[in-house]
């Protein structure tokens, strides 16, 4: 059970350590649909490890990560606990720092690869709902290209209509323009503003760009040395917030 | 253009030491005969190679402290001593350690010319090859693998639909470059007495006296050879390179 009956994601006491390094300390979080939350902090502060845990690119070493309604309670690896995680995958999408698109696979094969592998949908109906995606990100004329011939831009935008072809309740989103030269970052943006407000799509974004924060996350979470000390709507975070900590980060970032 | 004069120069240099061209056709037919054992020999090397170098590959990258051991061995004691050694190692060694074995076993140490040269060939090239496998499996990022599981993707279809595929694209090349030396190791086999193609040419010429004549005749086939393998090759290199490159033409870069 949810904390919230409106919650879609809802992490619980989500601790993560590597060796002798605790790098997330008990984390809760709950994200409502429809919701877009920005995770912000320092490097090495964790909040990319929060983010791959909530579709266990990183298995949490305690805790429980429910998605969808399909919850998972930290153990050791067994059979369920790996239905679970598959279970919990084909529910979340993810856009990654580096865009990871398959190179040896031409953008639309990028995009249909998971439906019909995962989820065997006819190829044809993959691709059709493939278009729909890539036309929404604006890379439809790309589609029998490969990757290499794709700016950062348009790779970030392809792998992003990768991720929405499966038809995902949340969309992940890791650092999506670190990579970018700065020119190509505004148009990324973008289609992720697009998404959240046009689409209603439920995102957890972790980023360093304020000026998307503030426009389009409706709850920021600051992260700090593995734990999450404040959240709030970001307004209320932007403006006023509790924790010095979080107050010092703000005043040099923004 | 240069080629053309080297041939002229070399014409005239054969036609001045009395090259005996009569004799080299009569004895074509009889060293072309070695082809087909010498293709033979390279193509088994390199089947046996290909699975011992990926088990060597996976070894080399596994955590598991003694698959990694033998597998760093076999690479450091194949690539560390010379490729003629382990030959007669297999054949001539080898059966002296037949005594100790039980009757029926017996027969396993003690191997045909051609087998030995196969297993030779393919050890050794085996161990070199494990690097080629190894950085092609190291070439495919991580970031391909979790972006795969993310998408929902077994660990089968990660490795069958994404990171197999990779590979495969990188180590083709340098395999088919490997098959081409092979063919000229293979003449190292004829020393124990394979009728391959060098074997046949050296006898032919140590008989007549005639080493010169046989060995030009010898040289000229298996460059043919690999300039046959060589062109099939470059062709798959650049099938392959379908989605690698960044313009159209060789010069897009």
């Amino acid at each position: 059970m949810g904390t919230d009956a409106h919650s879609i994601v809802s992490l619980s006491g989500v601790r993560k350590v590597f060796g002798e390094n605790e790098v997330l300390k008990g984390v809760d979080l709950d994200i409502a649909e429809g919701e877009v939350v920005v995770i912000f902090g320092r490097s090495g502060s964790g909040k990319s490890t929060l983010l791959r845990c909530i579709n266990f690119l990183e298995e949490p070493t305690a805790g429980s990560v429910e998605v969808d309604g399909v919850r998972y309670e930290a153990g050791p690896t067994s059979h369920a606990r790996r239905k679970t995680i598959r279970e919990i995958r084909s529910r979340t999408g993810m856009v990654f720092q580096e865009f990871n698109l398959f190179p040896h696979l031409s953008v639309i094969e990028n995009v249909v690869e998971a439906p019909t592998t995962v989820k065997r949908m006819p190829r044809r109906e993959a691709e059709e709902l493939g278009m729909r995606f890539l036309e929404k990100v604006g890379v439809s004329d790309k589609r029998d290209e490969y990757p290499i011939r794709l700016s950062g831009g348009q790779k970030q935008r392809v792998a992003i209509a990768r991720a929405l072809t499966m038809r995902p309740r949340v969309m992940l989103f890791d650092e999506p323009t670190s990579a970018l030269d700065p020119e190509l970052i505004g148009e990324v943006l973008a289609v992720m503003k697009d998404l959240a407000l046009e689409v209603g799509t439920t995102m957890v974004v972790v980023t360093h760009e304020m000026g998307f924060a503030r426009e389009v996350a409706d709850r920021m979470a600051f992260m700090y040395e593995g734990s999450l000390i404040e959240e709030g709507p970001t307004a209320e975070l932007v403006g006023g917030a509790k924790d010095p900590r979080t107050r010092r980060f703000l005043e040099a970032v923004l | 253009m240069v080629w053309v004069l080297i041939f002229v120069v070399l014409a005239i240099i054969f036609a001045a030491f009395q090259f005996n061209t009569a004799f080299m056709l009569e004895w074509l037919p009889f060293i072309l005969g070695g082809v087909p054992l010498t293709i033979l020999i390279s193509v088994l090397g390199i089947l046996l190679a290909i699975p011992l170098a990926l088990l060597g590959a996976l070894g080399r990258l596994s955590k598991n402290p003694v698959f990694y051991g033998v597998s760093s061995f076999y690479v450091s004691f194949i690539r560390g001593t010379p490729l003629i050694v382990q030959i007669f190692f297999i054949y001539l060694g080898l059966p002296q350690l037949a005594q100790y074995a039980p009757g029926p076993l017996q027969n396993l140490f003690i191997l045909g010319t051609v087998t030995s040269g196969v297993l030779a060939l393919g050890i050794n090239y085996g161990a070199y090859m494990a690097e080629i496998f190894r950085a092609g499996i190291q070439s495919v990022g991580h970031g391909q693998v979790e972006a795969a599981q993310a998408l929902g993707m077994t660990w089968t279809q990660t490795m069958r639909r994404i990171v197999l595929p990779q590979v495969i694209r990188v180590i083709i090349p340098p395999t088919g470059n490997e098959f081409i030396a092979m063919i000229k190791d293979s003449a190292l086999v004829g020393i124990v007495g394979t009728q391959e193609l060098f074997f046949r040419a050296s006898k032919i010429g140590r008989q007549y006296f005639q080493n010169l004549e046989t060995l030009v005749v010898a040289a000229i086939i298996y460059w043919i050879l690999t300039s046959i393998f060589s062109y099939f090759q470059g062709r798959l290199e650049r099938r392959l390179s379908k989605g690698y490159v960044r313009e159209g033409g060789p010069h897009g870069h």
